[in-house]
């Protein structure tokens, strides 16, 4: 029996200053659910745009043997008709499309280009009776709810014939009994003799539909594990993901802790559009001055959405709690009062939120407090430049001036930028999240020293990350977030990567 | 990239020809729009035997597009804020019927109907800014809108008739000289009101340029080189004497909104490149998102632009109603796409985050002298059309080639 229908050979796959996949490994058997776990930047996503031809044949190292030949795709019309449908996480249906069209979106029942919509109809219903939906086929998109969405697309991987179906992240922004229903359908289809390549955080779900987990970690493969016994616990799978290897990457600090400075009690925030959408569900958490605090939490599990919701209410609706700064009680509505109540929020994402990737270093520099450098409206170029010139040597921003483009920069100088731009606006409080995200390990550490001397100077750091070495290496307290609800609280002494993945894994009860 | 420069103020080798060429190079982006203007002056020059640069013919050409540069100017402030206004015409149009009737029906005084004229501009800016920056409709369907109520609203005051016979003083912004009886050109080889307001400009920026550049090497901060530095400013002097020189020795000396602009593009370029709103409307136009991360108020940004962009049509309407001494229903028709063309020539991008406002005076500036130019051939209204189609197109299709390898070199 045991044939693979995917085997995939030392893929390496680099990304500029990073190696995203090193000799990766990866056997699929025929007829199987296969899951693939590892932590976030792990390198799962990437593995499978290479495997759908996302990225083609030619940008990465390795082979790929598809049902037993070599598979060259150049992109993803290729693969999907060599029966490789990959499902994203974010939703790729077009909204004011019908259900029936986006089923067969590029891929027309049609003669000689005219779209033959009785037939797109009647098979559109067909597949989707298949996935066990009762949807009329003309409905848009967009009115039917996430769960179904989800099977749309599922219908849609049904239309291509697909014999290998790759899930990332199916019911990451599910409810349970959509969760449900999708997993008995990946079992169902398990039984039609189809393939799936499911990548997955919730370690029970894994557990209950997969025949077999490949772990990966810092882009490399490190086991495959059969789920058949029953023999693998959810503990072994989180020790294959963390590892054990906690060197001398990070830097020496004594902590010396003072007051508090930013408390936050009872946060509930709600889904920009969707107002009844619980994002962020009574979250408590505080930051003593000097001190650094980690967020931990995977992928949905609301850490931007609570750190951007503290800072000015930034993201979501509907918010409410309360902020203290300082013992007091404040209002922070719009990004600029949260600015002149000390608090700063450096972006996980800095080129779409970060940085103006068109302007040069001293302008975004300067950008989050240029009322610091006027007078009367008039901005003082001259100390301008020379405070810009003072955080390019003391943050060590390489760059051959402090007029160089800031989108010219690699990802450890445009993230110093970043933070040199907060450290302008004279905060007592820092948020940073994924501050060393697509950076190179020798620009991390110097992030960390930074890290290390803002909390020297009795700044309130709080860290969202989620390498969970990264938190055990520069925090002092550790909140872990699971579906918007802080899960657990964790002094960094008892704070093992176990312990951590437990608390961040664990479920609604 | 990750050149290692762990002193700033390292001494630099002595610069090398190479060197000189690949700066030049650098500075090509910035300096090709000015070329260009040159190249077709030049060109025109000879295919027009010398009519071109006639001095009563350059007084004309400023006059003449002297509302289209003055609305170059607020267009490209909102274009870098990655909007664009198509209602500058209908509105310049509304404000001139307006204020024809505050002198000729109510009797106001030119001075206050000037005033009053601004305010409308202001107000209609006012809400146009509203949809825009606080409803949240796209400036192009608001300014689309704009278009045509501000005509319709023109024509319905003017109940399609005609404003004419403007009073002396209200005429003389749009068509007036500078002390015109003070050296008559019978009795003076040249103006002597115009050599001396050439030689002031000449010396404030002399002065200003040097002075900046004190500052700078004060500071130890990196600066163009030397020789670089001087060619530019000389150039930049021949240019203003030269154009002093032709104003000197035209029949009327120096157009009154000649000094409106001049005053206009200096004030707008400092606000620009030196006050706390410009460098905001540069930071969201670059990045909205960032901007507004960083506590950028930027719908108070987007609304005030439209306030701007709203008096500087109502200063237009005033200049082009005073040429003309008419307001008329079809006034200022198509006034939007040479703005907006003019600030695209310039270098402003589509996509928002660039654009100079001397850059868009030099887009103006190549649009009206390829009309002058081609008037003075005799070349059809049709075929420069046509032309400054394909002007436009090529501009913009350059800057969009430039950005492409710019960010290719980034890979």
């Amino acid at each position: 029996m045991a044939e693979n229908i995917l085997r995939m050979r030392r893929i390496t796959k680099t990304f500029p200053g990073v190696k995203a996949l090193q000799d990766v490994n990866l056997d699929v058997v025929r007829g199987e659910v296969h899951a693939i776990c590892g932590e976030n930047g792990a390198g799962k996503s990437t593995l499978m745009k290479v495997l759908s031809g996302v990225y083609p044949h030619g940008t990465y190292d390795g082979d790929i043997e598809f049902e037993g030949s070599i598979a060259e795709f150049r992109d993803i019309r290729d693969s999907e008709r060599a029966g490789v449908v990959i499902i994203h996480q974010e939703l790729a249906l077009s909204p004011f499309l019908s259900v029936a069209e986006n089923i067969f979106l590029g891929n027309e029942r049609e003669k000689r280009g005219f779209i033959n919509w009785n037939e797109t109809n009647v098979e559109a219903a067909k597949l989707l009776r298949r996935v066990g939906l009762d949807l009329n086929p003309v409905v848009r998109a967009r009115d039917i709810g996430v769960g179904k969405q989800q099977l749309v697309e599922i219908a849609k991987a049904l239309s291509k014939n697909v014999k290998l179906l790759i899930l990332d992240e199916p019911t990451a922004a599910l409810n349970d009994e959509d969760s449900a229903h999708l997993l008995g359908l990946v079992k169902g289809l398990r039984e039609e003799g189809i393939t799936c390549i499911i990548i997955s955080h919730k370690l029970n779900e894994i557990r209950e539909i997969a025949d077999s987990v490949t772990i990966l970690r810092d882009g490399r493969t490190i086991e495959t594990l059969s789920l058949h016994d029953g023999s693998v616990t959810e503990e072994r799978i989180i020790r294959g993901m963390v590892g054990r290897d906690m060197e001398s990457r990070y830097p020496d600090r004594t902590p010396s802790i003072g007051e508090e400075v930013l408390r936050v009690e009872d946060w509930t925030v709600h889904h920009p559009q969707e107002s009844t959408r619980v994002i962020v569900d009574a979250a408590n958490l505080s930051v003593r001055a000097g001190e650094v605090v980690g967020v931990a939490g995977l992928m949905g599990a609301g850490r931007t959405e609570l750190a951007m919701s503290i800072f000015g209410r930034s993201y979501g609706s509907n918010i409410t709690g309360t902020l203290y700064k300082n013992g007091t009680p404040i209002t922070a509505k719009t990004v600029g009062d949260a600015i002149r109540h000390g608090i700063a929020y450096a972006t996980e994402d800095r080129k779409r939120y970060g940085l103006n990737l068109i302007d040069d270093i001293k302008r975004n520099i300067s950008g989050a407090a240029l009322g610091k450098l006027a007078k009367r409206g008039w901005v003082d170029g001259g100390r301008e430049t020379v405070v810009a010139g003072d955080y390019r040597r003391s943050m060590n921003i390489k760059a051959p001036s402090v007029t160089s483009i800031t989108g010219k920069l690699s990802g450890g100088n445009q993230q110093k930028v970043v933070l040199s731009k907060w450290m302008f606006s004279d905060p007592d409080v820092l948020i940073l999240d994924e501050p060393t995200r697509g950076i190179d390990v020798g620009a991390k550490y110097e992030i960390y020293t930074i890290i290390n001397r803002l909390a020297g100077e009795g700044k309130a750091v709080i860290v969202i990350s989620s390498e969970l070495p990264e938190l055990l290496g520069i925090c002092d307290r550790i909140y872990t977030l699971a579906e918007g609800r802080i899960t657990a609280e964790v002094p960094i002494a008892e704070a093992t990567p176990e312990l951590l993945m437990h608390y961040m894994t664990k479920e609604k009860d | 990239m990750a050149t290692t420069v762990k002193d700033p103020v390292v001494s630099t080798p002595p610069p090398t020809v190479k060197d000189g060429v690949s700066f030049l190079a650098g500075r090509l982006r910035q300096i090709g729009i000015f070329v260009a203007l040159l190249v077709i002056v030049t060109l025109f020059q000879v295919l027009t035997g010398g009519a071109l640069l006639q001095p009563d013919n350059v007084s004309n050409i400023i006059v003449q597009n002297s509302y289209i540069l003055l609305l170059a100017i607020g267009m490209v402030m909102i274009i870098v804020a990655g909007h664009i206004d198509l209602s500058v015409g209908s509105v310049a149009a509304f404000v001139g019927a307006m204020s024809g009737i505050m002198v000729q029906d109510w009797n106001f005084p030119w001075w206050a109907a000037f005033v009053a004229s601004m305010v409308i501009g202001g107000l209609v800016g006012a809400w146009q800014g509203f949809w825009v920056a606080y409803v949240g409709i796209p400036a192009f369907i608001v300014t689309l809108a704009g278009m045509l109520v501000f005509r319709g609203l023109t024509q319905i005051v003017l109940g399609n008739q005609r404003i004419t016979g403007f009073p002396e003083e209200y005429r003389q912004l749009g068509g007036g000289f500078l002390f015109p009886g003070l050296f008559p050109a019978e009795t003076n080889l040249l103006d002597w009101t115009t050599v001396g307001l050439g030689v002031i400009a000449v010396v404030l920026l002399v002065v200003t340029q040097l002075r900046g550049r004190a500052t700078r090497a004060r500071l130890q901060l990196e600066d163009e080189p030397q020789a670089w530095f001087v060619t530019k400013l000389a150039f930049i002097v021949a240019i203003i004497l030269g154009l002093t020189y032709l104003l000197a020795s035209s029949r009327s000396g120096t157009p009154i909104v000649l000094v409106v602009l001049g005053v206009l593009i200096v004030g707008y370029s400092a606000v620009m490149n030196n006050s706390v709103f410009g460098r905001h409307i540069y930071a969201l136009g670059g990045n909205l998102q960032a901007a507004q991360l960083s506590g950028i108020n930027t719908r108070r940004i987007d609304f005030m632009l439209f306030v701007n962009m709203g008096v500087l049509a109502a200063l237009a309407g005033l200049i082009f109603t005073g040429r003309l001494n008419s307001a008329g229903p079809g006034a200022g028709n198509l006034f939007e796409l040479d703005a907006i063309a003019a600030a695209f020539i310039g270098g402003a991008a589509v996509t928002g985050g660039v654009g100079t406002v001397i850059g868009a005076i030099t887009g103006g500036l190549i649009m009206g002298v390829l009309n002058n130019g081609m008037s003075l051939l005799g070349v059809g209204i049709d075929v420069q059309q046509f032309i400054k189609g394909m002007v436009l197109l090529l501009a913009v299709g350059f800057d969009v080639f430039n950005k492409r390898r710019a960010s290719n070199a980034l890979k």
